[in-house]
């Protein structure tokens, strides 16, 4: 790849996916020639993205400007570090999660696989451009990209309980951005007369306390995809999809688009220096502190897997709204670390769970006594992945609650130290009784488990890859680690 | 010569060739003359359009005499850019028409229905391009008689009262104009728009009331003509039972050249030559604007036809417009003006793709629309752009509309605009939503289990139409700029 500039990386990061949703209808009849094309433009995606990696450790911006819309509307790309690292961990994903895919949606028979692969595509490309998005306009627009893309893959089913999810996903996600998410962004260009990303923010000095704190909730609340409570309800609706699509769109692509963005907007539009003087951490940290508990209380409650899951999702995602409201250096760095990390578990315990049905039609969490002899493979990634959403050595889930911790103490947040501690605790209580259920609790004499084994190969391969790179990053987070420490700017 | 007489024949191409369809009437030959009026249209005022950008304002003398005694054609920036969209869009249409009408339109008819249309575009054309006022209301009757004729071919005998319903309304709202005119004419003795600008001071403060009288006048008859709310209650029934097409290039171009005609009458009359701003005119168009985004709309959610929802979505829209021109700064006017364009592109894709599902479906209910999705996939896909662009998604035209807007409310201070303009959107997310939920989420009737998409005649107007509405989305240099530039010249000029 050295051939071509950073600068045309970025493009062709941005531009692969597309391409590939376009190639991939001319295949519709080849299915293997159809995934080809899929893993092909994941690898693609994945080399332009690394090939950037590079240079933007040395300290380098790609960009790539594309068009001006109209004065303070400019469709650009710049490579910042928290953009390379969310890129980096999408880009990563999606080539395990599309061999997972090949062996989920054959193993399952699904119907209409042309056009999942071809949206599939699409998100991927509407993530990068939200990732490496130079000004909040590129954000907005791939983030509603990104919207529309997902939505044909959350009614993947067709049927009643799919269009409703749909319309429910639809309408909170578009809702939430067309009207509260465009005026803040109208307002910020009203305020600062520039969209565009910059160190240090934008907004300094240019609004009083007050304005930066509706404009601040007015971005919280209008990023839907972070899934702040009360607007996380599209988010367990979604869940219908198929388990690929849970796994990557909603524990990665789009549940981190969403909070990557609010990083971003915190750090690059505000100033993390603006909202600190400005006052804005308590309220900051009592919606988030809310979202983490209460998300996990109802996680708690739920029997069926993929909900339990996509609570805890909701949980983990304001963990790192927690890290920017703590509004210290360190805890940003637990933040961005957070994005990384719980990606690569959720999608392990993702993978676990669509394993669970494609072998033996599980669903939910009372059936699973004794399954873990049955799909060791299976069982044992999840109890990986378990560990890392409790925050426990040796998995990467650790670093990030452990650096946030770290900046809630630094600054004496002591909210922020007691929802970590507590929910950590939660945490516990609604992932160890499955573990323990699973490897410890017999097997019943009747029923799908008893016959049950392993998932096809591609389903095995990828969830144990992803469980090893859990733990893995434990133990290497270097790349991760410099990117989040240079969002900063140490 | 032609290039000096271009301004003449801008009107007189389309106006001559329509007599000669007569001569002939043959479908097929009113078609060729239609289609070749139409391109000869749009070459002549896209030449215009670039005269005007080098050279400046045009000003033609017609047959010699020279203004203010006879009637003067002017072309700026602002006008040139009505031609061309007005011209563009006949010339894109026109060969979708050609099956359509076929299908709509008994055979006897066409012809006269080719020379109705090239009579609605000569009329169109004329409003934009006359200086003088009172050709303006000449202009204006030939294009809303032969709208009428157009109306009333529809397909179902509905259309007649449509037609009828419409004919009363717009003579009431011609009367107005007229009215006005005349009342101007008594202040100051011309019928020449930049010489009646000059001599209006004149009459200001002392004839006050009569001056006021005069752009209320003008005011309500040309917002009759553009659908105004509360003004609107012709337009859902002419539109939901012309003949597709003609709904098509109506809701595309006619109320268009209205909004120009109010545009021209409250910037560069009355507003270079009173204070405007002393008077509640701006309060009244905002409060109306705001009023049609948002009953219109919600009427638009609950209708079952989607042509009639399409219809109340259009007077939804004209408030987005009209909102423009209440905002009357640069950033605001920049709005409305390329929301000219942009809804244009919009409903003429809306109207045509329904037209196209009509032909193949037989029906434009909501119901009947069950799986069409599956069945007529690409004309979805067009009308699925469209749609998302009435929303304002970001990456189509509608959303360039809608940040000028917003950014022109900002620009007042006005906080509360920015969330009406927004949640007015939302609305229209629904009703676009629902018809896009049934297209493709349910199952296909038994009845349109043959429907395919329609020929490539109609097929590719569509696709064009889509095209740009994408296209415009991120390359605004030909309307946002063009706006942009008159929105400029037309704030200035308020005193």
């Amino acid at each position: 790849m050295t051939a071509v500039s950073p600068d045309g990386l970025v493009a062709v990061a941005v531009a692969a996916p597309f391409v590939g949703a376009l190639v991939i209808p001319i295949f519709h009849e080849r299915p293997n020639l159809r995934e080809a094309v899929t893993l092909a433009t994941a690898a693609v995606l994945f080399l332009a993205v690394l090939g950037a990696l590079g240079p933007v450790l040395d300290g380098g911006r790609p960009q790539a400007e594309i068009i001006n819309v109209a004065p303070g509307l400019e469709l650009a790309f710049r490579v910042e570090p928290l953009g390379m690292l969310f890129a980096l961990v999408a880009s990563a994903l999606w080539i395990v999660n599309s061999i997972y895919s090949i062996g989920y949606m054959r193993g399952n028979n699904e119907p209409r696989q042309t056009s999942y692969y071809v949206c599939f595509a699409v998100a991927l490309g509407s993530t990068m451009g939200v990732a490496f998005a130079k000004n909040l306009f590129t954000l907005f627009l791939f983030y509603e990209a990104l919207t529309l893309s997902t939505y044909p893959l959350v009614i993947h089913r067709r049927n009643a309980e799919a269009i409703r999810a749909g319309r429910l996903y639809l309408t909170l996600l578009l809702g939430t951005s067309l009207v509260l998410f465009l005026p803040a962004i109208l307002a910020t260009y009203a305020l600062a007369g520039t969209l565009d990303f910059r160190p240090g923010g934008i907004l300094a000095g240019k609004a009083s306390s007050a304005t930066v704190g509706i404009l601040l909730a007015l971005y919280l609340f209008g990023i839907g995809k972070a899934a702040v409570m009360p607007l996380h309800f599209w988010l367990p609706a979604a869940m219908v999809a198929p388990t690929p699509v849970s796994a990557l769109l909603h524990a990665v692509a789009v549940v981190k688009a969403g909070v990557f963005a609010i990083v971003k907007v915190s750090v690059m539009t505000f100033g993390i220096d603006t909202l600190a003087v400005l006052g804005q951490s308590p309220w900051l940290t009592a919606v988030a502190a809310t979202t983490v508990l209460a998300a996990s209380l109802v996680a708690l409650r739920q029997d069926n897997l993929k909900r339990r899951l996509a609570y805890s999702t909701v949980s983990q995602l304001s963990y790192v709204v927690l890290g920017v409201a703590i509004l210290a250096p360190i805890s940003l760095v637990g933040a961005a670390m957070h994005i990384a990390t719980h990606a690569v578990s959720k999608i392990t315990l993702f993978f676990a769970a669509g394993s669970l049905y494609t072998a033996a039609h599980l669903t939910e969490v009372s059936q699973l006594d004794g399954i873990g002899r049955r799909m060791p493979w299976t069982m044992g990634a999840f109890a990986i992945g378990s560990l890392a959403m409790i925050g426990l050595p040796p998995t990467a889930g650790f670093l990030g609650k452990w650096l946030m911790l770290t900046g809630a103490m630094e600054t004496a947040n002591w909210l922020a130290v007691g929802v970590i501690v507590a929910s950590t605790v939660l945490n516990a209580g609604y992932f160890l009784p499955i573990v323990f259920r699973a490897f410890f609790r017999p097997l019943p004499a009747h029923g799908h488990a008893h016959k049950a084994g392993e998932a096809p190969w591609p389903i095995v391969v990828a969830l144990t890859a992803t469980a090893a790179g859990s733990v893995a990053l434990f133990f290497a987070p270097q790349i991760p680690f410099t990117l989040a420490q240079l969002m900063i700017g140490r | 010569m032609i290039v000096e007489n271009l301004a003449a024949l801008q009107v007189v191409v389309p106006l001559i060739a329509a007599p000669l369809i007569v001569l002939v009437r043959r479908g097929a030959f009113a078609w060729a003359m239609a289609m070749a009026a139409s391109a000869a249209s749009l070459a002549i005022a896209v030449a215009l359009l670039l005269q005007v950008r080098d050279v400046g304002v045009i000003s033609y003398a017609f047959g010699s005499w020279a203004p203010p005694w006879g009637i003067e054609y002017r072309v700026d920036v602002l006008n040139a850019f009505v031609l061309v969209l007005v011209s563009a869009i006949g010339a894109v249409m026109v060969p979708f028409a050609r099956r359509s009408v076929a299908f709509e339109v008994q055979d006897w008819r066409q012809a006269w229905f080719y020379c109705m249309y090239l009579l609605c575009l000569a009329g169109l054309l004329g409003i934009a391009i006359t200086g003088d006022a009172f050709n303006a209301f000449v202009f204006l009757e030939i294009s809303s008689l032969s709208t009428y004729v157009l109306i009333a071919l529809g397909p179902d005998r509905r259309a007649l009262l449509a037609a009828f319903q419409y004919l009363i309304m717009g003579t009431i709202g011609a009367t107005f104009y007229v009215i006005g005119i005349g009342l101007l004419y008594l202040l100051t003795g011309t019928l020449n728009m930049v010489d009646m600008a000059d001599r209006l001071p004149q009459a200001w403060p002392s004839q006050a009331q009569t001056v006021v009288a005069a752009l209320a006048f003008v005011t309500v008859g040309v917002s009759l003509k553009l659908a105004l709310f509360p003004l609107h209650v012709w337009l859902p029934n002419a539109y939901a039972y012309a003949p597709s097409w003609v709904t098509a290039f109506l809701s595309a171009t006619a109320t268009k050249v209205a909004i120009y005609l109010l545009i021209r009458f409250y910037f560069s009359v009355f507003g270079v030559a009173i204070d405007v701003n002393a008077l509640p005119i701006s309060e009244i168009i905002i409060a109306l604007s705001l009023a049609a985004m948002f009953i219109a709309s919600a009427i638009a959610v609950f209708e079952t036809n989607v042509k009639r929802m399409l219809a109340y979505s259009s007077v939804a829209q004209i408030g987005y417009i009209t909102l423009g021109i209440g905002l009357a700064n640069q950033a605001g006017l920049t709005g409305g003006l390329v929301h000219i364009v942009n809804h244009a592109l919009m409903k003429a894709a809306l109207f045509l793709a329904l037209g196209a599902i009509f032909l193949r479906a037989g029906t434009v209910t909501l119901d009947g629309l069950a799986g069409i999705g599956r069945r007529m996939p690409l004309t979805m896909a067009a009308f699925t752009i469209a749609g998302f662009g009435l929303v304002g998604t970001p990456g189509t035209a509608g959303f360039v509309s809608k940040w000028y807007l917003a950014v022109g409310a900002l620009d007042k201070g006005w906080w509360v605009l920015v969330f009406l303009i927004v949640a007015s959107s939302l609305i229209t997310f629904i009703y676009v939503g629902r018809v896009l939920e049934v297209a493709y989420l349910r199952e296909p009737a038994p009845e349109i289990a043959q429907a395919d998409d329609p020929p490539l005649t109609m097929l590719l107007p569509l696709l064009a139409l889509a095209a740009a509405i994408v296209y415009f989305g991120f390359e605004t240099q030909w309307t946002a700029g063009i706006a942009s530039t008159a929105a400029k010249v037309l704030v200035e000029g308020l005193r």
